[in-house]
């Protein structure tokens, strides 16, 4: 993580479109009277969303005047969270490169070189035809399918340096790609298929289980010093 | 009243109190950075660690911990708390360590080094060597405005200045940004900080994150000679310190004073000084040819004396300014009465003030910090935000502890808190008084310059004492009726009665009118500069002052006098409490202490003044006004005559009411005079021209 601060270049204007006006609307009544200000993550979310998935200074204010929260109390949570990007992002992909430990151990590291060599050496720069952009982040909580990456709210798991270069090659080609494990592993099952409860019984009704109390414990022993 | 044990000493203490608080009362020391009286409670610094029985098995932050939070032991024997056990003291030395990873060691080049907070903690609870080989972070100053310097290095993130510039001045401005070891202290994209409580963030800082740009490398605190003295930019009376070095006025801080200013200082109080050394008068000026030519006191006072000699009393005046103290004035007073002039006003902005109602009728009756006590506050005409900044804040303190609605008829300004605003002027005062009804133990109306400084101010304050009366705020053992002075001497004046004399004495307005028709022959100016100097036709001008002002300017004979930095004298502020103020430094040149000018110019005139120093006048003015005698004490003025104010006759015209104080930064000979001042009047004026937009 480094220094976050808003873009130098910053749009004029920011307001919702009609549809997130009434979402964010109906957001803001979720929280009691007085307490709207509970709503800036979900909104500041939505609006990142509307302006090609990065929040612009006018976006800030905008949330800002909407919640009536003082300009700063906003910036202080968009610059908080690395959910938020403060600079424009590709818009076909902004790839978001797991590099924690279990990521890292299982080969994040080689994720990181192909984002270098087919997007830009640096985290946080578009591409010049404007549709990718990379960076390194904590643990999005998919240890279980590293090493992985996200995509806006897609996570692409099991990845290798050849099936990342295929993704971001399918995805600049506008072909359609395959959320979740890019090995044929279904979800998070164990790699090649299940080892345990692999009994077909299991699944078709056919067993039953009676449950079984265990033995009550015995009572404890006599306490002499009590009388 | 929980029982708790600190260090073995078992002591009884306040519900509610925390462990910090509870070790201060037993006597323990705790270091802490975060952690201040008057603001919330932060817990972020980790400094205040202490180890206790009865609650968590791990160092404690006693600081976020109420002494309510700890159970008492299994035979009712009450929680421990430790500050010196071995735990403790290895848990002060590794967030010392952890402070100083990233703090810079450049102590040497820093404004803060002889009065840090770190560097006297990091002697006392620190250890002596660094394990931490990497680089420090390096983090960007911020542009906070013309008063406050930063240097991002050295903070450590106390937001001391965050919950200040929120909680107490009113401006949500300040934030920090990013996160863990880029967390950024900052005001929105580097704005100026608007308020005018901002310098206050300087004194709070622990670290040289926050210094004085105009005190930027100036002095060291320990070649300052500190005297303890009283502000005398506005009516509050604050309590201060000037440190000077040699004859220089260095800088001013705050000192704790509950009932007055707490520990807060405008930015006027503070930035003030560099006005000390400009346009100073140092040594008296005659007119000569249509021009002023340096004198000599001898001279000055001959050309004096031949002026006046052979003309009517009636037509010489003495017209009092803001900076007055109780002495100058009463020696004023004694000056007019010996040779019989009729004509002196202390009150150059023409309120009509104690000329009925008797004391009760121009003094802040509740006391400043009778606030604390209010239920409702109606402001008359009044921006207390400009007028008397850090009573301000009390009220701002009240509004937000709940329960006391605050309504407004004046200007629409911005208070730093919420209210509800009926009217502009005279017309809603009216309509007020009708429908008012008695709400409240305790409510309290706040009469403002603004409302008063009229030709009908008579009309309005006399509408005023009936909504105070409407209200039900004048009552046994509660006077809500508060007049709101600006000026730092008013009070002071209208307690030694520097009013016209009742027969046939004129008013400030009066005089002016009179030199303007030429009817006036003499007119002495005492440090008053805020009256339309440029409209005194022909009069011979007598000007008493420090400053080469607007008086300066059109004075025939300027005599030099001393700041009130340079005397000693009492200033009796809004609420009535007298305060002695301590000489700093000298006057400079050949200027003097006005009231040794007043006593030399008598004796030059025939008729000396009948004390040959500062105690002898001083008994003299206490025989008159006795409650000036008790420094430091309010006397609660007797209620008795208070109904007078109610039965001027007349009609209030229907001019909306407007503060007195259009610039803040200017409001007195020596804010004029400094350029820190007239830096953030300039910043102000385009600050409020991007708001207008």
């Amino acid at each position: 993580m480094s220094v976050r601060r808003l873009h130098p270049v910053q749009p004029g204007s920011f307001a919702f479109n009609a549809e997130n006006l009434a979402w964010a609307k109906a957001k803001i009544a979720q929280y009691p009277a007085g307490k709207e200000a509970s709503a800036v993550i979900p909104l500041l979310w939505r609006a990142q969303e509307q302006n090609g998935n990065w929040v612009t200074k006018p976006a800030i204010e905008y949330v800002a005047n909407m919640l009536g929260m003082a300009y700063i109390r906003v910036l202080e949570v968009a610059t908080f969270y690395t959910m938020f990007q403060l600079q424009p992002v590709g818009k076909v992909a902004h790839i978001q490169v797991c590099g924690t430990t279990p990521c890292m151990l299982r080969g994040a590291e080689d994720l990181k070189k192909v984002c270098q060599h087919k997007i830009h050496r640096e985290q946080h720069h578009v591409t010049e035809d404007g549709k990718f952009s990379w960076e390194e982040v904590e643990c999005l909580g998919a240890c279980v399918n590293a090493p992985m990456v996200q995509i806006f709210k897609d996570t692409y798991e099991d990845l290798t340096p050849a099936s990342l270069e295929k993704l971001i090659d399918d995805l600049a080609a506008g072909r359609k790609v395959k959320v979740g494990p890019q090995t044929g592993r279904h979800m998070a099952s164990p790699e090649g298929g299940p080892t345990s409860l692999t009994d077909p019984a299991l699944y078709d009704g056919q067993r039953t289980f009676t449950r079984v109390e265990p033995p009550p414990p015995p009572p404890p022993p006599a306490d002499e010093t009590k009388k | 009243m929980p029982k708790i044990k600190i260090d073995g000493v078992e002591l009884e203490v306040e519900n509610g109190l925390t462990l910090l608080q509870a070790c201060e009362q037993a006597g323990a020391e705790v270091p802490r950075f975060c952690y201040h009286e008057r603001l919330s409670i932060a817990g972020n610094c980790r400094m205040c660690l202490v180890e206790v029985k009865g609650g968590p098995p791990k160092p404690q932050a006693s600081c976020a911990m109420s002494v309510n939070d700890l159970r008492p032991g299994p035979n009712g024997e009450p929680p421990e708390v430790f500050t010196k056990t071995p735990m403790v003291k290895k848990a002060r030395e590794g967030v010392m360590e952890f402070l100083l990873i990233n703090h810079p060691l450049d102590c040497p080049i820093c404004d803060q080094g002889g009065e840090c907070d770190l560097q006297d903690q990091a002697m006392a609870y620190g250890v002596d060597k660094n394990r931490f080989h990497e680089n420090k972070r390096a983090v960007e100053n911020k542009y906070l405005g013309p008063l406050v310097k930063t240097s991002m290095n050295r903070c450590i993130q106390c937001t001391r200045c965050v919950r200040f510039t929120t909680e107490v001045a009113g401006i949500e401005e300040m934030g920090a940004t990013g996160r863990g070891e880029d967390m950024e202290i900052t005001t929105y994209l580097n704005k100026a900080i608007s308020s005018e409580l901002q310098g206050n963030i300087i004194d709070l800082c622990p670290v040289g994150a926050l210094t004085s740009l105009p005190y930027e490398f100036k002095a060291r605190p320990w070649e300052l000679r500190k005297t303890e003295t009283i502000d005398a930019m506005d009516a509050v009376g604050c309590n201060i310190r000037v440190d000077a070095r040699g004859r220089e006025v260095m800088r001013i801080l705050p000192r704790t004073h509950e009932d007055v200013n707490e520990e807060w200082i405008s930015d006027k109080t503070r930035f003030v000084w560099d006005g000390l050394k400009a346009q100073r008068l140092d040594r008296p000026y005659v007119r000569e040819f249509g021009k002023l030519r340096a004198a000599t006191w001898g001279e000055a006072f001959q050309r004096i004396a031949q002026r006046m000699n052979g003309v009517n009393p009636d037509r010489i005046g003495i017209i009092l300014g803001d900076l007055v103290s109780a002495e100058e004035a009463f020696s004023m007073r004694q000056f007019a009465d010996l040779f019989g002039f009729k004509n002196i006003d202390c009150r150059q902005d023409g309120t009509p003030l104690g000329e009925r109602g008797g004391r009760a009728g121009y003094l802040f009756n509740t006391g400043i910090a009778g606030i604390d006590e209010a239920d409702s506050i109606l402001l008359i005409g009044a921006n207390p935000r400009l007028e008397a900044t850090v009573l301000n804040a009390r009220i701002r303190k009240r509004v937000t502890r709940g329960g006391c609605p605050v309504s407004v008829i004046g200007e629409q300004a911005d208070l730093t808190y919420g209210y509800s605003y009926l009217g502009a002027g005279p017309e809603t005062l009216t309509k007020f008084i009708d429908a008012a009804q008695a709400t409240g133990a305790k409510p309290m109306v706040i009469v403002g310059q603004g409302a008063l400084a009229r030709a009908d101010g008579p009309q309005v304050l006399a509408a005023a004492y009936k909504a105070a009366e409407k209200l039900g705020a004048i009552k046994d053992g509660w006077n809500g009726f508060n007049v709101l002075h600006t000026a730092a001497g008013r009070v002071g004046a209208l307690d030694v009665c520097a009013l016209p004399s009742l027969e046939g004495g004129r008013t400030t307005r009066q005089m002016l009118e009179a030199a303007k028709a030429g009817e006036l022959d003499i007119l002495f100016l005492i440090g008053a500069d805020e009256i339309d100097t440029l409209a005194l036709g022909s009069t011979f001008v007598v000007y008493v002052g420090t400053h080469g002002d607007a008086g300066a300017h059109r004075a025939d004979v300027i005599l030099a006098g001393a700041a009130y930095v340079e005397k000693q004298a009492t200033y009796v502020n809004t609420e009535g409490r007298p305060q002695l103020t301590e000489r700093a430094s000298f006057p400079p040149g050949e200027a003097r202490e006005d009231w040794a000018i007043f006593r030399a110019l008598s004796e030059a005139l025939g008729r000396a003044l009948p004390w040959n120093n500062l105690e002898e006048l001083r008994a003299a003015m206490y025989k008159v006004a006795p409650q000036l005698m008790r420094i430091d004490q309010r006397t609660p003025a007797p209620m008795g005559g208070l109904a007078d104010l109610g039965k001027a006759e007349g009609a209030m015209s229907a001019e909306p009411f407007r503060s007195p104080i259009t610039d803040f930064y200017m409001t007195n000979p020596i804010a004029r005079a400094s350029r820190i001042m007239a830096e953030c009047s300039a910043l102000k004026n385009v600050q409020k021209l991007e708001a207008a937009e």
